[in-house]
């Protein structure tokens, strides 16, 4: 019988081997693809709570806006936001039953030390049992400007979006947008808690998780005209070209009329100059415009400034998700010309945010050339080694820096002279542009502000919306009620 | 013979004390890390566990030089290590689980001794030949009996008389092997008759066929009637080995084999539950089905030994916790989460060590009938480690049977350490009736 139980003995051993090949393939081999399974989600969050996830900082690099902190509870760490609801809409939220939202999404990599950049853990940790650390980022976020925008925001009974940008680099400076939230309670351990949060905030019919200076949109109204002015200058109709002044326009193929803010005349006679409409904020003038220029040119202007032709998009790359403004596409217009007059002064089909147009005063303040936005500048590892840094980029050119620097003097007069003289700064020449948007029948207008700052050489750009007029409701103007929330951002950020 | 036999004695002590501290070591020291990984301190049962597992490893070690000097110094340790990791991972589960494993490992030592006391040559178990058998049928059958039998998970393998409730089949195992070892040894001569030839392989005579028939139909109803795919799998599988290891007729196997064959169609054309077994088997991962009954206990275990990796999360660090049945069928798959490539090797290793050993024992066993017990008895223990460990690694379709000395289970525990002790016997040799004979 020995001879069958040799072979017995063999044939266990290759059963055996059998499994060891399998376990080899399971546990080295295949073993990241499996364990990144889908299906493997809690095993995942489980393992995602163990890092001692990375810390978001403001461009100071001291002011922390999210970090983490041992937990008792059954997850290893807790996430916690010092500042509360202020950077909110920057950061996002940390949370174990709804996911993660803004730059814990966007930078989830740096943040929870999976990205390929950073060293893998060392032995010694391993052996020790210490916890992975996470990467910290850098944002740009400048917190005087974020809490003088805050603070002027709230001072304004009504709901106010601000983005302020730096022309030259991009960078965001700051991002308010009313309401907000507490990203705490949707990052804590407790299920009830968040749940309790979440129905919450999801009742709200303001939308508190959505950012109105990011994510939502709203018709521009005559901010838009320093797209319209654009497309002007870029085809060739100079600050000085002379335009028909009538009080009002007859729209083409309708009985309908296109009247200026308040049905006035603007001054300065039977034809005016491109720079005196933009000064007085013609709505005729910028009309007459829309229809010469016709859909193709403005939509191809409003492209270059990031503007898509679908809502929902986002064209301009930006380091946290959010919607770009909309013109539609020209041939939507075909049969419906007086849609491109109306469009032309920012009503009807055109659509914008904050961001969006902080970004178009930021281009033609850096003389024509437009940067995409940057939240995040570098990312870093715990013993604060830079391990990645995140260059500016360019994302078109709209205009030429001549045309830029004759649309800046536009924009200098209607702060010194115009509709936006709300924004003068003493010793600083503030470029701007008011717009009052008509939203539905018998809403109050939303009040629009957008400028940049020193006209010369800007270092700042910022565009404020009041939702639908603020506190003065149906008699508010975007001079009135946005222009000195911009002023007080400008000047933050100007450092007076 | 006499002073031979002592002297081996005496030099076995050294291994034999050295085996016996390792294995209390690393069963110790892998409750301890259990125990820090889980709550970051010394378990508060730290005395009460380490008295166990010192009176129980040392008391056994004793019992072994006092009833069997001459036994495999390194058998009772290895099984040791496995019940020691197996207690580490399921005291990492469940403090409760832990306590009750406790006790039975406590009552698989104490059947140890039992069974080493009582049975001192192996040879004396030849003698009994039908009546083990037949107690073997019995335990095997008393789940079906109308009022004590329990349905659990699926399969009527339950006992239940009064607050007692135990898996009268594990033991049913142990006696099947004795009896086949017995029978076949009796047998051999009859069985090995070659009477045709069908290519390279001698076939015996058609009424030989007989007891394979037989363990084949027995098979199947276990398969029919408690809808265990596991034991009839290892029923049949032990049979078939014993009895080409009695023979050396490959027809034996052969044959076995197209019969299983036949077997495991049947069940997949009649049994919905096989056919699940097969489905989950091929398509535990298919996103639209890991989420059901089922393929989700295969998807986790495959989670489980992935996010283990080579070197594990470290005891009380992982989520076996995830695994379903992870302190019983499942528990390869929660060593492999929080040990790693090393700890599932290492089990693996430790069957090697301890099916090597009892196929070592079984070629130097003073006659047919030890030697096919021994035999029998590691096949035993090497294919339900396989069938489980191949199972939950998705080598082969599931069944649900305990990996031998690892597994929670009060029956299972108890019934390997019988297993274990009889091993010890044979290995200890003939020493009664040699001693006589000089």
């Amino acid at each position: 019988m020995d001879r069958q139980i040799r072979r017995l003995g063999v044939a266990m051993l290759v059963l055996f081997a059998i499994v060891f090949v399998q376990i080899n393939y399971i546990q080295v081999f295949a073993a990241d693809r499996i364990a990144d399974d889908p299906a493997n989600a809690k095993r995942q969050l489980i393992a995602e709570y163990e890092v001692d996830r990375g810390s978001i900082l403001a461009a100071d690099g001291r002011t922390v806006l999210a970090s983490s902190r041992r937990s008792a509870g059954d997850l290893r760490f807790q996430r916690q936001y010092a500042q509360g609801p202020r950077y909110a809409h920057l950061t996002g939220f940390y949370s174990f039953v709804f996911g993660r939202t803004e730059l814990e999404q966007t930078f989830n990599d740096f943040l929870a030390w999976a990205a390929p950049e950073p060293l893998p853990q060392t032995l010694s940790d391993l052996v020790l049992g210490r916890p992975k650390q996470g990467a910290s980022i850098v944002t740009t976020v400048d917190p005087d400007v974020q809490e003088a925008a805050e603070v002027a925001a709230a001072a304004e009974d009504g709901d106010v979006a601000v983005v302020a940008l730096d022309p030259r680099t991009g960078d965001l400076l700051a991002l308010v947008a009313e309401p907000t939230y507490d990203p705490n309670l949707l990052s804590s351990q407790d299920p009830e808690i968040i749940r309790a949060t979440w129905e919450q905030l999801n009742a709200d019919p303001d939308k508190p998780l959505l950012s109105r200076a990011s994510d939502e949109l709203f018709p521009p109204g005559s901010t838009f005209k320093l797209v319209t002015a654009s497309a002007a200058l870029s085809n060739g109709f100079g600050p000085e070209s002379l335009w028909p002044n009538p009080n009002e326009l007859d729209l083409p193929l309708t009985d309908e009329t296109l009247e200026n803010f308040g049905g006035v005349t603007c001054s300065g006679g039977a034809q005016i100059t491109l720079a005196e409409a933009l000064r007085q904020s013609c709505n005729v003038v910028f009309g007459e415009i829309g229809l010469e220029l016709g859909p193709t040119a403005l939509a191809e202007q409003a492209r270059l400034y990031g503007f898509t032709a679908e809502t929902g998009e986002d064209l301009v790359p930006f380091d946290i998700p959010w919607v770009s403004g909309v013109f539609p596409a020209p041939e939507t217009f075909e049969q419906r010309e007086p849609a491109v007059a109306i469009s032309a002064i920012g009503q009807q089909d055109v659509a914008a945010n904050p961001l969006q147009m902080a970004l178009v005063s930021a281009a033609i303040g850096n003389g024509g050339v437009l940067m995409q936005p940057r939240l995040v500048t570098e990312a870093r590892d715990p013993s604060g080694r830079v391990i990645a840094t995140f260059d500016p980029q360019e994302f078109s050119r709209p205009l030429s820096p001549e045309d830029a620097a004759a649309l800046t003097q536009m924009m200098v007069a209607v702060v010194a002279s115009g509709t936006g003289t709300a924004a003068q700064i003493p010793g600083v020449s503030v470029a701007g542009k008011t717009g009052t948007a008509q939203h539905g029948e018998g809403a109050d207008p939303h009040a629009w502000f957008t400028a940049f700052a020193p006209a010369e050489a800007p270092t700042v750009a910022v565009a404020v919306i009041v939702l639908d007029g603020g506190s003065l409701g149906s008699e508010a103007t975007g001079g009135a009620v946005a222009a000195p929330i911009a002023r007080a951002v400008i000047e933050a950020a100007l450092g007076l | 013979m006499s002073r031979t036999a002592a002297s081996r004695g005496r030099s076995m002590l050294a291994p034999q004390i050295g085996f016996t501290i390792l294995a209390l070591a690393l069963s110790i020291g892998a409750y301890v890390i259990a125990g820090y990984g889980k709550r970051g301190q010394l378990p508060a049962t730290f005395a009460l566990y380490v008295t166990i597992f010192t009176s129980g490893y040392v008391g056994a070690l004793l019992l072994i030089r006092a009833f069997a000097p001459r036994a495999d110094p390194a058998l009772f340790p290895t099984a040791a290590v496995l019940v020691g990791l197996g207690f580490s991972m399921i005291f990492r589960l469940s403090g409760g689980m832990a306590a009750e494993q406790a006790t039975w490992i406590l009552v698989g030592i104490g059947a140890f001794a039992v069974t080493l006391i009582v049975v001192r040559d192996a040879r004396m178990l030849d003698a009994y030949t039908y009546t083990i058998g037949l107690l073997g049928l019995v335990l095997l059958l008393l789940p079906t009996v109308p009022g004590i039998g329990q349905t659990i998970n699926g399969a009527r393998l339950w006992v239940q008389i009064g607050p007692l409730g135990f898996q009268p089949a594990e033991i049913g195992k142990v006696l099947i092997v004795i009896f086949l070892a017995s029978y076949l040894n009796q047998n051999r001569e009859l069985l090995r008759v070659a009477t045709s030839k069908l290519g390279p392989l001698r076939l015996p005579p058609v009424k030989h066929l007989g007891p394979v028939l037989l363990a084949w139909g027995a098979s199947l109803a276990i398969l029919f009637v408690q809808r265990d795919l596991g034991a009839s799998l290892l029923y049949f599988g032990i049979f078939v080995v014993m009895l080409w290891v009695a023979t050396g007729r490959a027809a034996y196997l052969v044959i076995g084999m197209l019969l299983f064959a036949i077997g495991a169609y049947a069940g997949w054309v009649l049994f919905d539950h096989v056919q699940l077994r097969v489905d989950v088997w091929l398509h535990a991962l298919d996103p639209e089905k890991v989420f059901d009954v089922g393929y989700g206990q295969l998807a986790q275990s495959w989670f489980g030994l992935a996010s283990g990796g080579i070197v594990g999360t470290g005891l009380g660090q992982g989520s076996p916790g995830l695994i379903p049945f992870a302190e019983t069928d499942f528990i390869f798959a929660a060593i492999g989460e929080e040990l790693g490539l090393l700890g599932t090797t290492a089990i693996l290793l430790l069957f090697l060590v301890l099916v090597g050993k009892g196929l070592r024992i079984a070629m130097r066993a003073p006659d047919g009938f030890t030697t096919l017990l021994a035999a029998g008895l590691s096949t035993l223990v090497a294919l339900q480690a396989f069938v489980i460990v191949a199972g939950v690694t998705r080598v082969i379709p599931l069944t649900g049977v305990t990996l031998p000395f690892v597994s929670y289970g009060g029956s299972s525990l108890v019934s390997n350490f019988v297993l274990l002790a009889l091993l010890v016997r044979v290995s200890s040799g003939p020493r009664v009736v040699r001693g006589a004979a000089g």
